[in-house]
């Protein structure tokens, strides 16, 4: 089995030098304390800040890719979602609807609420919607900040169940939690990320 | 009719309106006597010096000198769109898109001006082209530095949306577009408030003057519309011109959002 994503002396400023490699259909845990380093690593992945170093994704490098084609192959989802437009339905595509509506259902939020101005959402529900979006685009890496950070305990067996699928499927993910519990339950893999470096847990 | 000559005790009647602030100040105790003094002998000492340096350098008609002028005026006002936001650019950043933008806007308007409209001979004779080039320099400056401010507070807040739209296989132009959009519009509101309101709420400063000189209103008029046009023009240039530089400048070869080059104006770091 060829690695899905192989990452080689990623490093920046900030954070690193990181090793990591990722299989497909295989869900590498992070957990460690606020202002390790994780998000910086998922960021420095999806290539959304400087740093140097190699990632190959299904043993392509990085560099050769053009850099939104990346980011849509290895999708970055941040512990706090932002949003540019108004509505939830402003961020997803208008054919993918029905899909929209399917996924969002399943992670409990009802068709009413999808259709409705995002400053009326709570915030655990606008978490899931970015998952929604997230999912939508039917990525081979998914690198998820915190992704039930804000759902209570019924929600987040939803978003792992799915996300089991997900991984059935052949989807390779990076999982940032602060739940040693979730890390136990999706990782087939944990680290533990301090000063900014990342050991096996 | 001819134009009204105005008398150095024509003005010294008109000052005594200045007093009169004075008084009142010190009567209800604005402590704005000392601010007011100062305005009023600064406005007289710079406008009759510039009135000097115009007079040489129309005396003088030089191209070179003229371009010289202008310059010089361009590089005052790119400083001051520079100045205006809170958020800096690295590198001096703020100083060369506002002076790129402002020499970009203002040169081009000018001369459309000039060798279509106005039509002096020579074109670039100094006694259209320097008066010319500063009444458009300062709706440039106006209509640059609120799309800068715009652009580099509103990148700030948006992040967050900018980032999601990255992260999630967007350009950077359509992560950026709804920032750009409202940098430039916010940039040429004032102008559009400009044209709807003159005449009904406000008689432009210029047609105003011309009147009082003697011009005849309709002559006045048309020179106005043709100045305001200038105007939009010019503010819609140098808002464009400024709002993609900058925009330009807070993103890289692998279209990431870099805010790490921006500083707040407070932080030290004044580039």
């Amino acid at each position: 089995m060829t690695a899905r994503l192989r990452i080689a002396n990623l490093r920046s400023r900030l954070a690193g030098p990181f090793e990591l490699t990722v299989e497909a259909g295989e869900c590498v845990a992070i957990t460690g304390p606020s202002g390790s380093g994780k998000s910086l690593l998922l960021r420095m992945i999806a290539d959304l800040d400087p740093n140097e170093g190699e990632v190959l994704l299904d043993d392509r490098d990085r560099r050769l890719i053009h850099a939104p084609e990346w980011r849509r192959q290895v999708v970055y989802s941040a512990a706090e979602p932002g949003w540019w437009g108004e509505q939830a339905m402003d961020h997803f595509p208008a054919s993918e609807y029905t899909r929209v509506l399917a996924l969002a259902g399943r992670l409990g939020v009802v068709p009413e609420r999808v259709a409705d101005n995002l400053a009326r959402l709570s915030t655990g529900e606008r978490q899931r919607l970015a998952l929604v979006r997230t999912l939508l685009l039917e990525s081979p890496v998914l690198l998820l900040d915190e992704p039930t950070g804000a759902l209570d305990g019924q929600a987040t067996a939803c978003v792992e169940t799915i996300l089991r699928e997900y991984l059935a499927g052949g989807t390779a993910m990076l999982v940032v939690t602060h739940s040693a519990e979730q890390a136990a339950r999706l990782g087939n893999r944990r680290f533990q990320m301090a000063e900014r470096r990342l050991s096996p847990a | 009719m001819t134009p009204v000559v105005l008398t150095i005790p024509d003005l010294a009647i008109a000052a005594s309106l200045i007093v009169l602030d004075g008084v009142l100040s010190v009567a209800l105790r604005l402590g704005l006597h000392r601010q007011l003094a100062v305005a009023a002998i600064r406005l007289v000492v710079q406008l009759v010096l510039v009135g000097f340096i115009l007079r040489g350098v129309f005396a003088i008609a030089s191209p070179l000198l003229t371009l010289g002028v202008v310059l010089v005026m361009i590089a005052i006002a790119g400083r001051e769109v520079a100045a205006r936001p809170e958020q800096r650019l690295a590198r001096f950043g703020n100083y060369t898109i506002g002076a790129s933008a402002v020499a970009f806007a203002t040169l081009l308007t000018a001369i459309l001006a000039l060798t279509t409209a106005i039509r002096p001979s020579p074109w670039y004779d100094p006694r259209y082209a320097v008066p010319l080039a500063g009444i458009v320099l300062g709706s440039v400056l106006n209509g640059a530095s609120l799309a800068l401010d715009a652009l580099l507070s509103g990148v700030v807040l948006q992040r967050a949306a900018i980032e999601a739209r990255l992260a999630l296989g967007g350009t950077i132009g359509q992560a950026m577009a709804p920032l750009v959009r409202s940098a430039i519009r916010r940039a040429l509101l004032p102008i559009v408030n400009q044209m709807s309101a003159a005449g009904v709420v406000t008689l432009p400063g210029i047609m105003t003057g011309q009147i009082l000189a003697g011009i005849e209103p309709m002559q006045a008029v048309k020179y106005q519309i043709l100045l305001m046009f200038l105007l939009a023009g010019g503010s819609g240039l140098a808002a464009v011109a400024v709002t993609y530089l900058g925009a330009r400048r807070l993103t890289d070869d692998r279209q990431r959002l870099r805010l790490d080059r921006l500083s707040e104006k407070t932080k030290g770091r004044t580039a």
